[in-house]
């Protein structure tokens, strides 16, 4: 039985193409996945991300508990409100799933997770908690609306109350803020500015109507990814999964080192990894021909086969191929390499990503 | 509802081909095709002279989702292909059946056009898919 979100109906009536992502019937586009992808780059458009899953974890030792469990660090969370990019390890290094930590208050975090992952990620958290007496709950009552482009902040600021606002508007990029039982914060999956709201799944067709009333065009999973490629987030499945580690996925700068007396999951494996070096890396390539780039292409070092596309696409911002690779670590950013397409060698050019930030192309 | 004009013979995997008075036949991917497809970003076409057999993969048509091979839906040698998919993939999504053209096939038997279906059959088709 495929899952549903609480925008379901809406989507519907808005003309998207569903398809099946993680098992929940997700819109992909609404018409044109290129045109909601330049909605977003140049004005503002709003994604169902409803099957992704909140969990909060709450008790006093909520903190210690977070610190061993997750490869970047909360203690950096020194207001309230504030958000974290993390990696969830196992004991070998390998990524379980990346997250983002928000701390709502002392004792009180939110985690938001991966949809293909939930239930895997409870699991694993629930193992963890009895040893710190925490709780942990899973929020499928929230939905979760993510409304990204440069006009994007303005038009949800309009639709809230002015008491809210005024809360809302000094957000800072990583920053979130709860406003009665919704939580909105300034973060998203674009390179783009914007918010992520996640609010009573009761609430969010309401929303919905009013942003679409105010100009929001509704974004599909396809736009998502082609965005997100661009923005050059990684993609969990995709880019990473329990096989290898952040430092080989271009996540180094989100394992936190410091203190070194902070033992989590994974420290052991990933410092001894660090003291070695690293085999593989994950890089950005910019195709030199016409074609798609398509994760698992081959791609060739000094003509010889040596890692693989593990995502790629067309970008519609750059009007090129793109994609992110994972090559042996000797590969260095401006270097030439090919990727091998349906049988034919093509060059593509080694990069840093992002490729395009805030509408920008930086490659 | 998709379109299918009625002068047109298909394939069942949604290519139209039609015969011109010269006697080669022009070769695109009907509307269906191109709707499921979604926008369309990059179109390789064979090379000129290739001789391929019905049914053979000589083309590939790439959406932003996913890359999809075209079939010659009769045999014979490429004589043409269309030179503006280069630079403008996307007239495949808004003119399928007119600029989006594909390739054209010099046949080598013009009676496999009779195994194709006719417009009627191929709508019955797509909506048994829809």
């Amino acid at each position: 039985m495929q899952k549903r979100t609480p925008l379901y109906q809406q989507h519907l009536q808005a003309g998207a193409k569903l398809v099946d992502f993680a098992g929940w019937d997700m819109p992909v586009h609404y018409g044109s996945q290129i045109d909601e992808h330049h909605h977003v780059r140049r004005d503002a458009g709003m994604f169902d991300v409803s099957h992704m899953l909140v969990v909060d974890v709450v008790g006093p030792r909520a903190t210690d508990y977070l610190r061993f469990l997750l490869a970047n660090d909360v203690a950096r969370l020194k207001e309230y409100g504030k958000a974290l990019y993390s990696c969830l390890l196992n004991e070998r290094g390998g990524v379980i799933d990346d997250l983002i930590a928000y701390r709502l208050a002392d004792v009180r975090y939110r985690l938001v997770v991966n949809a293909g992952t939930a239930d895997k990620d409870v699991a694993w958290f629930n193992r963890q908690a009895d040893a710190f007496g925490v709780s942990v709950s899973p929020r499928r009552d929230l939905a979760i609306l993510a409304v990204q482009g440069p006009e994007a902040r303005l038009k949800v600021l309009t639709q809230l109350r002015t008491a809210d606002q005024s809360q809302v508007e000094v957000l800072l990029p990583f920053e979130g803020a709860e406003v009665g039982d919704w939580f909105v914060s300034r973060t998203g999956y674009t390179g783009e500015d914007g918010f992520e709201i996640m609010l009573p799944a009761t609430e969010i067709a309401g929303l919905w109507q009013r942003l679409l009333d105010g100009g929001v065009a509704p974004a599909g999973l396809g736009a998502r990814d082609t965005l997100r490629l661009e923005a050059g987030l990684n993609l969990y499945g995709q880019d990473m999964d329990e096989t290898v580690s952040p430092l080989e996925s271009n996540l180094g700068w989100t394992v936190a080192w410091a203190p070194e007396q902070r033992e989590f999951i994974g420290r052991r494996a990933l410092e001894v990894e660090r003291e070695r070096g690293i085999e593989r890396k994950l890089v950005g390539l910019v195709l030199e021909a016409k074609g798609v780039l398509r994760a698992h292409q081959p791609v060739l070092v000094d003509g010889r086969p040596a890692g693989e596309l593990t995502s790629g696409t067309f970008s519609p911002t750059l009007n090129a191929a793109i994609g992110l690779a994972r090559v042996p670590a000797s590969v260095a950013v401006g270097e030439r390499v090919e990727v091998e397409i349906r049988g034919k060698r093509f060059p593509a050019r080694v990069v840093k990503p992002p490729f395009v930030r805030n509408g920008k192309a930086l490659v | 509802m998709s379109n299918a004009p009625e002068d047109l013979k298909y394939n069942k995997s949604h290519e139209w081909a039609r015969l011109e008075d010269d006697g080669t036949v022009t070769v695109g991917i009907t509307d269906y095709a191109q709707a499921a497809l979604g926008d369309l970003v990059f179109v390789e076409t064979p090379e000129i002279g290739r001789v391929v057999s019905a049914g053979e993969a000589c083309a590939v048509v790439e959406s932003v989702k996913a890359a999809s091979d075209i079939y010659a839906p009769i045999g014979g040698e490429i004589v043409d292909t269309n030179p503006d998919l280069g630079n403008s993939p996307e007239i495949v999504n808004t003119d399928p059946y007119g600029a989006g053209w594909i390739m054209k096939i010099r046949p080598s038997n013009p009676a496999e056009l009779d195994q194709l279906l006719d417009a009627d059959s191929y709508v019955e088709l797509t909506s048994e898919q829809d």
